[in-house]
Formats: C-alpha cells, sequence, structure tokens
C-alpha cells in the first residue's frame, strides 16, 4: 500500500455528551476502494461527515483527520471549501432532496465547476454537458436546464455524481448512495461508480449497511460496530475468513448463493444504546464467544493476517472454534 | 398558466362578492342606520322618510340586488350623515393611511427578516435568545398597549413625540413605530423557523459538501428557499396595508381609513362601511394573487405539472 491519502487517527464523535464515534483509526490510498459497512446508526456516515466538517455546530469532535499532510479538523473555513467537492467529494442517501429543488440542474454543476477550476459562462456549461454524459443521463443538453423534480430518483443521483466530479476530486465519499433507489438502479448506480473509479483512478468510500454491496465494488471493507472499526480486510478474505464474532454473525445473516438451504442464523440483542455502552467490547452482550475478559477493556485491533485486523481479544483462536459457536 | 391564473381570478371574485354580501347582511341585522342617524328621539314621520329616502323600507334582498346593480356601475352609494359619495369619502382617507401602513412595512420588512436570519443562523446562541425574546414581547403586546405605552414614554414623559394627531411628520412616528414592531417581531418569527427548516434540508449539506463557502451557502441555497414560505405572511402584510391600521389609527386619532371605518360603524353608515370592507376584501385578494403568482415564480416545483423524463435512470 502506497502512502495514504487520507488518515483519520482516534476519530471521536458525540453529540450532547453521547458518543456517536469512539475511536476511528482508518486509512483511504489514493485510488482504492473502502467499503464500510454496519447498522445504521453505527457511526459510518457520522465518520465521513466529521471528517469534512459537515456534522451540525453541537457535534463535539476530536482525533485527527489528515489529507495528505494538512489537518482537516481544526482547518480554517477556507482551507476545507478548498477540500470539499476539490479534493474529496460526497455524495448522499436520498438524492432527490440532496438537490437544491429553486436551482437548475446545470446550475448546480457549474456551481462546482466555478468553485474549483474556476470556470464560468460557456466553458463550464460544456463541461456540465460532458459530465452528465460521463454519468449517463441521456440528452445531458437539455438536461442541464431541468429542476431536479423533473428527474427520477436514479437520474437525480446521476446528477449528484456528476457534481462530485465536477472538482475532479482524488476521493468520492458516497454515503448509502442507492439505498432510496430501486434495487435494478441499484446495480446500474454501482457499475457506474465503479467504471468512474477505473477511468479516473480516483478512490472510493462506499458506505452502505449492504455486505453485498460492498463486497462487489470495494478491493477493502471495514466493519463498523457502535462508533468503532471491528474488523477490516480485503474483500474476498473478509467472507472467507471473518475474524470477528459480528462480522461472523452479520455474514451468517446473509442467505447463501449455493448449496443446501439454511436457516438464516440472527445475532441475539440489540446494539448498545450509546449512553449504557458496555465497559470493554460493546459486541460482548450479544457474543457467542464472550469471556470475562472481553469486559475489561475495549480490545484493541490486532493483526490477524497481513492487511487483516479485528478488534477481539478471540480472532486469533482457531477457525474451528468459531464454526462452533455459530453453529 | 393562463388556466391556472383564471382559476385563482375567479376564486378571487367569489371572495369579494362572499365577503360583501357577510357584510351587507349583518349590518342590515345589527341595527337600525334611520334610528341612529335621525337620533333616538326623531319623531317617527321623520325616521320614516329617511328611510324610505335611502330606501331601507324595501325587503333586504331587494336592497342586496340594488346594491350589487349599483356596484356593476361603479356606483358605492353614498354616506348617510353627509351625503357625498362613499368611495370620495374613502379614498380622501388612503393617504393617510398609507402615510402609516407603509413605513410600518418597511420596518417590518427591514427588522423582521435580518433578525430572523440572524436568529436562525446563530441558533440556540445568545443572539437567537434576545431575538427571539424581543419577538415574542412584541407580538404578545397588543398594537393598543403597546400605542399607549410608547405614548406614556416618549408623549407624557418624556415628551419627544405629539400623542395623536396629523399635523407633521413627527406625529406620524409613534403609530408607525407600534405597528411595525408588532409585525416585525412576527416576521422574525416566522422567517427564523423558515431558515432553520431550510438549514436542516440534505440540500444544504450538499452545497457544503461541493465547497461552497457557507456565506454562499446561507445567500445561494438556504434564502431562495426560505423565501417561498415567508412570501406567505409579508403578502398578508401587504394585504392589510388599507385596513391594517384600524386600531393604532384610532389610539393615535390619525384620521385615516381605519378611523373612518370605526365612525362609519357606529354611525351605521352603510354604504361607508360597504366600500372600505369591499376596498380591503379587494386589496387582500389581490396580495394573495400577487403571492400565488410569486409562489411560482420562487418554486418550480409549483410552475405547472412535472413532465418528468421517462425511462431508465
Amino acid at each position: 500500500m502506497s502512502a495514504a491519502l487520507v488518515t483519520l487517527k482516534g476519530l471521536r464523535v458525540s453529540f450532547d455528551g453521547q458518543a456517536a464515534l469512539r475511536g476511528i483509526d482508518l486509512s483511504v490510498a489514493p485510488g482504492e476502494s473502502v467499503g464500510l459497512v454496519g447498522e445504521s446508526g453505527c457511526g459510518k456516515s457520522v465518520t465521513w461527515l466529521a471528517a469534512l466538517g459537515l456534522l451540525p455546530g453541537r457535534a463535539q469532535i476530536s482525533g485527527s483527520v489528515k489529507l495528505d499532510d494538512v489537518e482537516l479538523l481544526q482547518a480554517r473555513p477556507h482551507v476545507l471549501d478548498r477540500v470539499r467537492g476539490g479534493r474529496i467529494a460526497m455524495i448522499f442517501q436520498d438524492p432527490a432532496s440532496s438537490l437544491n429543488p429553486v436551482h437548475r440542474i446545470g446550475k448546480q454543476i457549474t456551481e462546482a465547476l466555478r468553485l474549483h477550476r474556476a470556470m464560468g459562462g460557456a466553458a463550464a456549461r460544456a463541461e456540465a454537458k460532458r459530465l452528465l454524459d460521463q454519468v449517463g443521463i441521456p440528452d445531458a443538453a437539455r438536461r442541464l436546464d431541468a429542476w431536479p423534480h423533473e428527474l427520477s430518483g436514479g437520474q437525480n443521483q446521476r446528477v449528484m455524481i456528476a457534481i462530485a466530479l465536477a472538482g475532479r476530486p482524488e476521493l468520492l465519499v458516497a454515503d448509502e448512495p442507492t439505498t432510496a433507489l430501486d434495487v435494478t438502479i441499484q446495480a446500474q448506480i454501482l457499475r457506474l461508480l465503479q467504471d468512474l473509479r477505473r477511468d479516473t483512478g480516483m478512490a472510493l468510500v462506499l458506505i452502505s449497511h449492504d455486505l453485498g454491496v460492498v463486497a462487489d465494488s470495494c478491493e477493502r471493507v471495514c466493519v463498523m460496530y457502535a462508533g468503532r472499526i471491528v474488523e477490516q480486510a480485503p474483500s474476498a478474505r473478509l467472507f472467507s475468513a471473518p475474524a470477528h464474532p459480528y462480522t461472523r454473525g452479520l455474514l451468517g445473516a446473509l442467505p447463501p448463493l449455493d448449496g443446501p438451504r439454511r436457516r438464516l442464523a440472527a445475532i441475539p440483542g440489540g446494539v448498545p444504546e450509546p449512553w449504557a455502552m458496555p465497559p470493554g467490547c460493546a459486541f460482548a452482550p450479544r457474543c457467542a464467544m464472550h469471556v470475562s475478559a472481553c469486559d475489561a477493556a475495549a480490545p484493541e485491533q490486532v493483526g490477524v493476517a497481513p492487511g487483516h485486523r479485528a478488534a477481539c481479544i478471540r480472532a486469533t483462536l482457531p477457525a474451528s472454534h468459531h464454526q462452533a459457536a455459530y453453529a | 398558466m393562463l388556466r391556472f391564473f383564471g382559476s385563482r381570478l375567479l376564486r378571487a371574485a367569489v371572495t369579494i362578492v362572499m365577503v360583501v354580501t357577510f357584510a351587507f347582511i349583518v349590518l342590515r341585522l345589527s341595527g337600525d342606520p334611520a334610528q341612529i342617524i335621525m337620533g333616538a328621539d326623531a319623531p317617527p314621520e321623520a325616521v320614516d322618510a329617511f328611510r324610505t329616502a335611502w330606501g331601507l323600507d324595501q325587503p333586504v334582498w331587494l336592497q342586496y340586488f340594488h346594491y350589487f346593480g349599483a356596484i356593476f356601475q361603479g356606483d358605492l352609494g353614498r354616506s348617510m350623515r353627509d351625503g357625498r359619495d362613499a368611495i370620495v369619502l374613502v379614498m380622501e382617507r388612503i393617504p393617510a393611511t398609507l402615510a402609516l401602513t407603509i413605513p410600518a412595512l418597511l420596518i417590518k420588512l427591514g427588522l423582521g427578516i435580518p433578525a430572523g436570519i440572524t436568529a436562525a443562523l446563530h441558533r440556540n446562541s445568545f443572539i437567537d435568545r434576545a431575538v427571539m425574546l424581543m419577538a415574542v414581547a412584541g407580538f404578545t403586546v397588543p398594537s393598543f398597549v403597546l400605542g399607549l405605552l410608547l405614548v406614556l414614554v416618549f408623549a407624557v414623559q418624556l415628551g419627544w413625540l405629539p400623542s395623536g394627531g396629523q399635523e407633521s411628520w413627527r406625529h406620524a412616528i409613534l403609530p408607525i413605530i407600534t405597528m411595525g414592531v408588532g409585525g416585525a417581531a412576527v416576521l422574525a418569527r416566522f422567517t427564523r423557523s423558515a431558515m432553520l427548516e431550510v438549514l436542516g434540508q440534505p440540500y444544504i449539506r450538499t452545497a457544503s459538501a461541493k465547497g461552497v463557502p457557507w456565506r454562499a451557502v446561507v445567500w445561494g441555497h438556504a434564502l431562495p428557499n426560505a423565501a417561498i414560505p415567508t412570501v406567505t405572511i409579508v403578502g398578508f402584510m401587504v394585504g392589510s396595508l388599507i385596513a391594517g391600521a384600524v386600531v393604532v389609527e384610532s389610539v393615535f386619532s390619525w384620521p385615516g381609513v381605519g378611523r373612518l371605518l370605526v365612525v362609519a360603524v357606529a354611525n351605521r353608515d352603510l354604504a361607508v362601511v360597504q366600500c372600505i370592507l369591499l376596498l380591503v376584501a379587494a386589496t387582500m385578494v389581490t396580495a394573495n394573487l400577487v403571492v400565488d403568482l410569486l409562489y411560482g415564480l420562487l418554486d418550480p416545483r409549483l410552475r405547472n405539472q412535472p413532465k418528468r423524463a421517462t425511462g431508465a435512470a
């Protein structure tokens, strides 16, 4: 892995004294695609909103977010404004409400071109049309004058992607980009993101609650639970040899595509509330492999294999052990 | 667009007719103008003669019919007190009223909207709390109380400004402030909540995420959206330019339309009251019509039926 493009270290966020992120360490290399999975509320969106300074003022943020060597957390507004949309772009879950209803599509794209590439007038309009072509919107020239409410959800998400591409970012953070869309459209948007990454060489962080989506699109997957990353590994490795009991639980809840039909295994219990976090491992109360040592302290990530780390004191036990627990 | 406008126009006309009809009926049910104008101890023959002269002896439906017939010929009736055309009496008073309500409207807009925006942008801060405290005080205190309070302080105690009358521009200051403060308070609260609503929308986060500086996010992305609900309340204020000063004109003895209305109602001067109400309804309805048109300009979603793009994403 080459030098990291973005490095998060000990990133913590709390709202009104309630911790939402409890120390995130994550780095993204140039051109890399990283998936961030977890249940809703585990902090996967908050991680990147915090990194880009997009959380409301009442959020308390500590730790470090570095882009190359520039610290973003205490950065001045004009520095952040250059980074946002220029070096790191972000798209969101609900494309229909993520576009400003009173501005035409074209204006919303050219605004980004003006800010990050100093383009204006006809040149910006031509580039905006090219971007709409690039994200696969038919009849792009005419669509520039359309309003967001005149487009479908999938088309609006394509427009959002075009806006994100306008600043030629080195990293695109896609926060549940397909959750609000029909299944068929989902696949198209994911394919588009893949193609764009291949064509532009930008890095991609794909946030999703859907393991399947992330597995298909990303080289590396980070699994989050209750405000921490509990396991990270190359996609194939994560699926073949999950080390954290939570990841195993998630995989156990997926229906297998081949082999005999089996009952899907649900993880017992629920995610602990922020004000009732267990003292040790947050997953301990639901964990089938729980031992008393789990309650002593939140476990650090340990290396399981090259590029594969898990925050579990029992992660390095032989696999047979785990299978027994989740049979 | 034309059809939209046509239906709105028709609705406006119906509203005006309903207001005028309602006023016509209520006025005739609530007292006998002949008795009031002629005085309680006038001889019965004189009262009867008055009734016949003004057509008050006819059945109400016939009076109504005549009244509407006359309106369409541009005749709004004459004052029963001095026999002059009601419309002339009313028109004479309009400049005086506008001399109060237009400056007051400017205060409402110039004070209320910036205060609301500032409060929203500094939500839960000291500024926000201070603005909202003043706004609540501003619109919970009725205008006659505020008016009397201002008179007490600035006319009686300090002697800086006159307490009533219309002799100079200085006489207009207290009534204008009285009206402006209440309206500014309403507008500040309304603008604040409209801004807060908009600032919480995902497209504001999108604008920040694409690197738009915060000032430009507020001006270019938040305000145009927050303007849409705010226009409603401003339209209402514009609509009450003619009739919004009834109380304040009475408190400050300002000879405007509002005072004329109070006097005419007390005297059962039917034609004058009806003329004023017709005018008020017409202004209000026109303001609403303009608001509807502005909605279309401000919000593309309301402009016409969306021509949803067909085909796949």
